[in-house]
């Protein structure tokens, strides 16, 4: 499957990641290689196959809906790049 | 012998008998470190060793566990400077067990995208054996400093090899945990269903005892399943009669190094010698692991790692972007390596609307097909025997400029983390330049104690993991 420029654009936007011209060359070829060896995957009858997520069988986990200790907020904080009045700061989201 | 070369069941056996002081193996370690980290660079640069811990036996930790107050990099710009307000569980579980949590962190490929240690934010880690070859990847730091005696031992994680590829590059153990054996707690997350921590080790005897220690259920990981741990050290049995073991033809194939072929079969031998039965199995999906591999570990990670945005740590962009979604887009864009933002993007395509059925879907189905293959092999054999990478250990840069190439390197381990079992590697010979040789041990999930056995038993027949690299 071809991959064009646009398609790597557009699919890095939904990722977040601004990528420059450069990176859009070197990428859009590389991940037409990577997608053309994953067409391999065509090959395998899986029309009766369910899918696996994990392996373990688990189904619901519960565990007791007990208080316990939370990080301190302060702590939390001590890695934030940018923060005002004990909350996480951002640019401005409504203009 | 120095203190530093010791493992560290013989460290501790001489610590009980009061023969010597904690602080003589950090002063060892100390030395070795003046005279080698140079040139190999197993730790995350810009590490003080000054501060290892005076009191018991110091353990070497890769860069994406978390250690409360110590940075916790990720081996990434976007994680710059990160100390976690807490502990992962397995730290916790050292700590208890009387053991000390190196402040040092390992190097590693960012958000552990590799099979070579090269990709790291703070530069690539050289192979002990050969200082122009990699480490292998992604765990490197620690399988480099366990093999050139700068830890004692050290944890890794391996989503697809990447604590028993660098294991087998540098003539070390490493194991691989059953899937949801070890807690996950702390471990920033790469692809949720296939991460799993695991030791990197001297010998046999060491990889038992800290599997031991870290291993179990805990509440804050919902997939660390509540089966008791057996002492695995009581598993260190040297007795393989009546053991099954089977070779998959498929693992034997073009693409496999002929000295490694040669060195694996020679193991093979030796197992059968004493008491083991071989025979060849097949495992007819072998061919579909990579591939599906790439496809679910860049789905989940592209979603585990839409967290580092610039807000709550990490690196944030100076740029003068005018919106959120600018910044976090710059943030993404400058704070990420080359592979990261490579993975990201295929696992948001694989993802995203119209390819979801097409690669996805249609990779978890195939998934199953591979555990299947397993689950087949396990009902008549014991286990099965591998070379835990087709190729000894590459030159740095041999592969930098094709991520498929190196995605190749992790062919034989990538399908234990699809069937979520355990598997090891341990040292089985060197080349005639003299790099070392990994031999892989299988067995089906939650028999960690069969996989020690085995390997226990091939170890202590044998010399390899004496061996030590002239840096």
């Amino acid at each position: 499957m071809a991959i064009s420029k646009d398609t790597v654009k557009y699919v890095a936007h939904l990722a977040r990641i601004r990528l420059k011209p450069e990176e859009l060359d070197v990428f859009s070829v590389q991940l037409e290689e990577i997608l053309k060896y994953m067409e391999k995957l065509n090959e395998a009858e899986v029309s009766h196959i369910p899918p696996t997520s994990h392996i373990l069988s688990l189904k619901n986990v519960f565990r007791a809906d007990q208080v316990r200790p939370s990080l301190d907020v302060d702590a939390v904080l001590e890695n934030a790049p940018k923060k005002k009045d004990r909350q996480f700061s951002v640019p401005k989201v409504i203009a | 012998m120095n203190l530093n070369q010791l493992t560290a069941r013989q460290l501790q056996k001489k610590l009980d008998a009061k023969e010597i002081k904690p602080q003589e193996i950090i002063s060892s370690l100390k030395q070795r470190l003046a005279e080698s980290e140079e040139k190999v660079r197993a730790y995350v640069s810009g590490a003080d060793f000054s501060s290892i811990p005076d009191e018991g036996l110091p353990v070497a930790i890769k860069d994406n566990i978390c250690t409360k107050g110590l940075n916790t990099q990720c081996c990434s710009k976007i994680l710059k400077d990160f100390k976690p307000p807490y502990d992962a569980t397995v730290i916790k579980k050292i700590k208890e067990a009387g053991l000390s949590v190196q402040s040092a962190k390992t190097n590693m490929d960012e958000f552990a995208f590799g099979s070579s240690t090269e990709n790291s934010f703070f530069g690539a880690t050289h192979n002990p054996w050969d200082i122009e070859r990699v480490p292998g990847g992604s765990s490197g730091g620690s399988a480099a400093a366990v093999a050139a005696d700068e830890a004692i031992w050290a944890l890794g994680s391996d989503t697809g090899g990447s604590i028993r590829q660098p294991a087998s590059f540098c003539g070390v153990v490493g194991l691989k945990p059953t899937y949801g054996r070890v807690s996950r707690y702390g471990l920033i997350a790469f692809a949720s269903s296939l991460d799993q921590i695991g030791p990197i080790t001297k010998d046999v005897a060491d990889s038992a005892w800290l599997a031991k220690i870290i291993s179990g259920h805990d509440i804050q990981d919902a997939t660390a399943v509540d089966i008791p741990v057996p002492d695995y050290t009581k598993a260190l049995v040297k007795d393989v009669k009546g053991i099954k073991i089977g070779v998959p033809e498929e693992y034997f194939v073009e693409g496999l190094d002929e000295e490694v072929k040669e060195h694996i079969l020679q193991a093979i031998e030796l197992l059968k010698k004493l008491g083991a039965t071989v025979k060849k199995v097949k495992l007819p999906h072998t061919q579909y692991a990579l591939p599906v591999y790439y496809i679910i570990a860049t789905a989940e990670a592209s979603s585990n790692l839409a967290r580092f945005d610039g807000v709550e740590y990490g690196f944030r962009t100076d740029s003068k972007g005018q919106s959120l979604i600018d910044m976090y887009e710059e943030t993404r864009g400058e704070g990420f390596g080359s592979e990261a933002k490579r993975r990201i993007i295929l696992g948001t395509y694989v993802l995203s609307h119209g390819y979801y059925e097409a690669y996805y879907l249609r990779a978890q189905k195939v998934r199953t097909l591979i555990k299947n293959d397993f689950d087949a092999v396990f009902k008549e054999f014991d286990c099965i025997l591998t070379p835990t990478s087709p190729t000894p250990a590459f030159k740095i840069g041999e592969k930098a400029a094709n991520p498929l190439n190196m995605y190749l390197s992790d062919i034989y381990t990538i399908p234990a983390n699809l069937a979520g079992i355990p598997a090891i590697s341990l040292p089985c010979g060197l080349t005639k330049k003299r790099l070392p040789v990994g031999l892989q041990i299988l067995t089906k999930a939650f028999d960690e104690e069969t996989l020690f056995r085995i390997a226990y038993t091939y170890e202590q027949n044998t010399s390899w993991h004496l061996e030590k690299p002239k840096l």
